[in-house]
């Protein structure tokens, strides 16, 4: 979901770590490193990487372009292939028959079906481009957080993953607990009385 | 320290504690949130509340919407045991305007539509823009922390089971 967007939905991160001085070099190497790449005519499904938010097709980490005021701005690609199942049905069952009129038997096992499937849906990859979906993130480095632009539960999970493995940083989500814990400052007896709370009851 | 998905899980109540008691607070104590919030106008109930009730082994889901919705099935969701799980809210300050919804279980805001920012047409606009976008989400989401941080510095004291739970207790009653 794209930060420009008439509404947006955010979850928000608070960034474990600093990573190696110069930071914004440091940023700039990591962001090129795993930048989004391209599967069009690869036999790859998925593919997950950085792309830049203002040219997401083009994706170019070259100078400070990634910087915006005192935030790090940029964004997750994902690229998927998806086949309908009605194409990989039709080009399966057209298979299926030229190898039993090749064969001149009438069944195929269990085991040559499955080749011709896998044959199939690795020939229609080839030809399928893939959808990309890109969702936006604003990284504040100086105060360890970040709002990323979505709360679909597989982006969040992808982001988590790339981010600490290219910036060797952990992501903590901020949920009920996170925030209460890390975010409001509360005295080490209340974050021990927190720890064990247990839900209440309005009702008489 | 508590594993990530396990404490998601354990204390996603909290969440629903916070959403239950800010509506009790918007109904009956907003001079509360007015004095937390120096440049706050109003903050509403917008037009969607989503109660759960998971009390005697079922699970029970009510939905209220529209702009004009009657909340009085809600008070009646909450005195069966229900807990906010998805509040829409209206957020005022000075001429600007806010719409959003909050997640109990996540904290996730989602559907926030921010007061009006101008047309890119350069570069240069963008990053304007960009800057200016951040701004705004930052402010709202600095009001949901401090009411948060209210509620939670409450529901860790004694004052929570002393005077909060009461007020509530009263209020779902009346």
């Amino acid at each position: 979901m794209s930060l420009l967007s008439s509404t947006v939905s955010i979850t928000r991160y608070r960034v474990e770590g600093k990573v190696e001085e110069p930071v914004l070099e440091t940023i700039a190497d990591r962001l090129k490193r795993n930048a989004i790449t391209e599967i069009d005519n690869d036999v790859s499904e998925k593919v997950v990487g950085w792309t830049c938010f203002d040219t997401p097709f083009e994706p170019d980490f070259g100078g400070s372009s990634f910087v915006i005021g005192t935030y790090i701005v940029f964004s997750l690609r994902i690229d998927k292939k998806i086949i309908p199942p009605k194409i990989i049905k039709k080009h399966y069952t057209i298979e299926m028959a030229k190898r039993l009129a090749e064969t001149g038997r009438q069944y195929l096992s269990r085991n040559e079906k499955k080749m011709i499937k896998e044959h199939v849906i690795n020939v229609l990859i080839l030809r399928i481009p893939a959808t990309p979906s890109i969702y936006d993130m604003i990284w504040d480095y100086e105060n360890s957080s970040l709002l990323f632009f979505s709360n679909l539960k597989s982006a969040n999970e992808e982001l988590e993953t790339l981010f600490s493995e290219s910036f060797n940083l952990s992501l903590i989500r901020l949920f009920p607990y996170t925030t209460a814990d890390r975010m409001m400052g509360l005295s080490d007896m209340d974050r021990d009385v927190l720890s064990k709370l247990s839900p209440i009851k309005f009702t008489e | 320290m508590l594993d990530i998905s396990v404490s998601y899980n354990r204390y996603k109540f909290l969440g629903n504690e916070f959403l239950t008691w800010l509506w009790y607070v918007i109904e009956n104590d907003p001079e509360r949130i007015e004095r937390s919030e120096k440049e706050l106008i109003s903050l509403e109930i917008g037009n969607r509340i989503v109660l759960e009730n998971t009390r005697k082994n079922a699970l029970e889901t009510i939905t209220i919407r529209g702009d004009d919705a009657g909340l009085e099935e809600g008070i009646l969701a909450l005195r069966k045991g229900a807990l906010v799980i998805e509040l829409n809210l209206f957020y005022k300050s000075g001429d600007q305007e806010w719409y959003f919804t909050i997640k109990g279980e996540s904290l996730n805001i989602s559907s926030l539509k921010l007061p009006h920012t101008g047309k890119i047409e350069t570069h240069k606009d963008l990053e304007g823009i960009v800057i200016e976008k951040a701004y705004l989400i930052n402010k709202v989401i600095q009001s949901i922390d401090n009411l948060f941080k209210q509620f939670i510095k409450s529901r860790v004291s004694t004052d929570w089971i002393e005077k909060v739970v009461p007020l509530i207790r009263q209020w779902i009653y009346s």
